[in-house]
């Protein structure tokens, strides 16, 4: 997500790297004892792995919380593992680690859809299943994809939200991350199709990239609103757009005036859903994300999904899911966060 | 006949004509016209640029963050040294501003900016001791501390950010406050600018930051406090990158482990725009904070004036080119008309 910050703090990123590595060592010898019992005990108790993008990051930390409910659940053992910062090879030697522990399943968010793909083969040859979650890698690396939300369902809840503040009529312009970005561009190019399919009255009218930098993003916003006077609403398909846009918004004489909407997460965006700047935002729920991930690892274990389409199993309180094209199973719409149930998230 | 023969005899032409001689020649008025230009033309194009009240606040507001440091960066400079690590200066300050507040809600402002102040300044010695006490060019130095400070802040906050919620409501207030229509932290800025650039001007610590810029090695045989002095810079330089940080955390009510990322870089920009050597020993603040209100301002009005975002960049990286060409024209010219005087001189003897 933020390729800047990665480039520029190289050298830290790899110094932490080396670091981790030694504390990733140390942390494997600890559990050795246990992972070697569930080992021998087979099906009775399934190990399962979170590796997320990396640690001390809230977002994870509520998808974890979730990952962690359903192991509790269904009466397995879990385990959070990953780096401090989110490089693209920093996850390896976690992944080689746990495949050593013989875990049953590993569940990954990938920092980089290649980098990772060998380690995660070689656990998949010792035995371990691999989920991946929230980011993908190569589907051939892994056993299932938990998709938080389908390109066109993000871009989707954004156009309608955007519809329903303004009015379904007048000037809109979307402020995104970098120019580069994969994701951003996909929903984009997906917004700007609903829009004129299903909302003709609607017109954008500006594309601006805040390269998911909270002063450019700012800067950006303040240039967005000069610049188009008739501004209606803005679309933020990103988490540090959509604070960054909120925090300008909040101080500016066009507070209330323009709308504001995108993705975001509940504690960025608190304080601007309650002070009025922001109507409705959304994105999906981490900790059902986590859960289902959970849910899907064990399935795999257990030997009632393959990973085939059309193979369905249940996850606890989310119910039942099926699995789609490319071994990909969809956690459903995006959710909606609003002034009356931002209080019951905390990521 | 006298035994001290000026190197160059004093000017023959009048007062009046020299000092508006060299208000034309000067570096500041030069980049202060531009300035203006950029604001007039945007303005023609979009008059909310300057008369909304949003384009009035922003115009003076959005350049303070970058005024703080250049104003900083302009001290480092001037001894023939530089200070790369500002902007990781300014990111940890900046967390650690919003740390304070949300582990001690009750703390008065005062005392967060205080100590984010003497936080900066901490950073800034470790940089003055290093460069001072190894000897090794600030380049690599401040570059060592600029990773090390980066990476400081990465292990410290991770992917944790301070949102806006976690802090006071007076303190975010305080980014958009206005004092007859300017903005209390544009007010901050310029009370540094006229502090320091007096400082500079005037005293005698100022005036030997100059002379170790100008010839090292001389100011060391004349006996000047050398390393003293270069500390000195670098903690300003330092605790200035702190407020920028307290700055920076009220003003966008948010800090992620990327704030302040490349930051350094358009600092010493704005110090080389507005007129300071890279070498050393010449420019004043005063040209800094101009360059510093130009650079932000021209990133605010390219996109008004619809100009695309992939070409913002290279129109400021024109610019910097431009004024270190400028310079360099400037300083030969100056130069050979002093070898010039020399020769005179000498051949009248």
């Amino acid at each position: 997500m933020k390729v800047r910050n990665r480039r520029l703090s190289a050298l830290a990123a790899v110094t932490l790297v080396a670091s981790l590595a030694l504390t990733a060592c140390g942390g494997s010898d600890s559990d050795g004892g246990s992972d070697g019992a569930s080992g021998g005990g087979g099906g009775g108790n399934t190990t399962v792995t979170f590796l997320p993008k990396n640690l001390g990051n809230p977002y994870f930390d509520t998808s974890s919380k979730g990952g962690k409910a359903a192991v509790e659940e269904f009466g397995g053992t879990f385990d959070e593992v990953g780096p401090d910062t989110a490089s693209p090879d920093a996850q390896v030697q976690f992944i080689n680690t746990a495949a050593q522990q013989g875990v049953n399943a590993l569940v990954v968010s990938a920092n980089d859809p290649e980098a990772i793909c060998d380690a995660l083969n070689e656990a998949s040859d010792a035995g371990t299943k691999i989920v991946t979650f929230d980011s993908d890698t190569n589907p051939d690396c892994r056993d299932l994809f938990i998709n938080q939300a389908t390109a066109d369902g993000i871009a989707k809840v954004q156009v309608d939200m955007i519809a329903e503040q303004i009015g379904d009529a007048g000037e809109v312009a979307i402020l995104s991350a970098a120019a580069n970005a994969t994701n951003q561009n996909a929903w984009i190019d997906t917004m700007k199709k609903e829009l004129e399919a299903s909302h003709p009255n609607i017109k954008l009218v500006d594309t601006v990239y805040g390269d998911d930098d909270d002063q450019t993003s700012f800067d950006k916003t303040a240039a967005l609103l000069q610049s188009h006077p008739n501004l209606k609403g803005i679309i933020s398909p990103t988490t540090v757009g959509i604070a960054a846009a909120a925090r300008y918004l909040s101080t500016s004489e066009y507070k209330g005036k323009v709308a504001l909407t995108g993705l975001g997460t509940p504690n960025q965006m608190r304080e601007y859903v309650k002070d009025g700047t922001v109507t409705e935002f959304a994105l999906w729920n981490p900790e059902d994300l986590g859960y289902l991930a959970a849910y899907a690892a064990k399935a795999l274990v257990d030997g009632d999904i393959s990973g085939k389409e059309g193979d369905s199993f249940t996850a606890g309180k989310l119910g039942d899911f099926t699995v789609g094209a490319d071994a990909t199973v969809l956690l459903g719409e995006p959710y909606r966060f609003n002034k009356d149930n931002i209080d019951d998230f905390d990521f | 006949m006298s035994t001290d023969t000026l190197l160059v005899e004093p000017s023959a032409v009048s007062p009046t004509k020299r000092i508006v001689g060299e208000l034309l020649r000067s570096r500041e008025i030069a980049v202060a016209v531009v300035f203006v230009l950029v604001v007039a033309l945007t303005t023609i194009k979009s008059p909310n640029f300057l008369f909304s009240s949003d384009g009035w606040r922003d115009l003076l507001l959005t350049p303070c963050l970058l005024l703080i440091l250049a104003v900083g960066q302009t001290a480092v400079i001037i001894t023939r040294n530089v200070d790369l690590s500002v902007g990781s200066t300014l990111g940890l300050t900046a967390y650690f501003t919003g740390k304070l507040f949300s582990d001690h809600p009750g703390l008065p402002i005062i005392a967060v900016v205080v100590l984010g102040m003497l936080f900066g300044a901490v950073l800034g010695l470790v940089n003055g001791l290093l460069v001072a006490i190894f000897k090794v060019p600030a380049l690599v130095i401040t570059l060592g501390t600029l990773y090390i400070y980066r990476g400081i802040f990465l292990t410290w906050a991770g992917s944790d950010r301070i949102n806006a919620g976690d802090m006071p409501k007076d303190f975010l207030s305080l980014g958009t406050k206005t004092v007859l229509t300017i903005p209390v932290l544009t007010i901050v800025g310029l009370v540094v600018l006229a502090a320091v650039g007096y400082y500079l001007h005037t005293a005698r610590g100022g005036r030997e930051l100059y002379a170790i810029g100008s010839d090292p090695d001389a100011a060391v045989l004349y006996g000047l406090k050398v390393n003293r002095r270069i500390i000195g810079a670098f903690v300003l330089s330092g605790a200035l990158a702190g407020l920028a940080g307290v700055v920076y955390t009220a003003r966008y009510g948010t800090v992620s482990s990327n704030a302040g990322l490349g930051m350094e870089l358009q600092a010493v920009g704005a110090a080389v725009i507005g007129g300071v050597a890279i070498f050393g020993g010449s420019g004043t603040v005063w040209g800094a904070a101009i360059g510093a209100f130009l650079l932000v301002t021209i990133n605010r009005a390219l996109p008004v004036v619809g100009i695309s975002d992939f070409w913002q960049r290279a129109v400021v990286g024109a610019l910097i080119l431009g004024a270190i060409v400028l310079d360099r024209v400037l300083s030969a010219r100056q130069e050979r008309r002093l070898v010039a005087a020399r020769e005179e001189t000498r051949s009248a003897r």
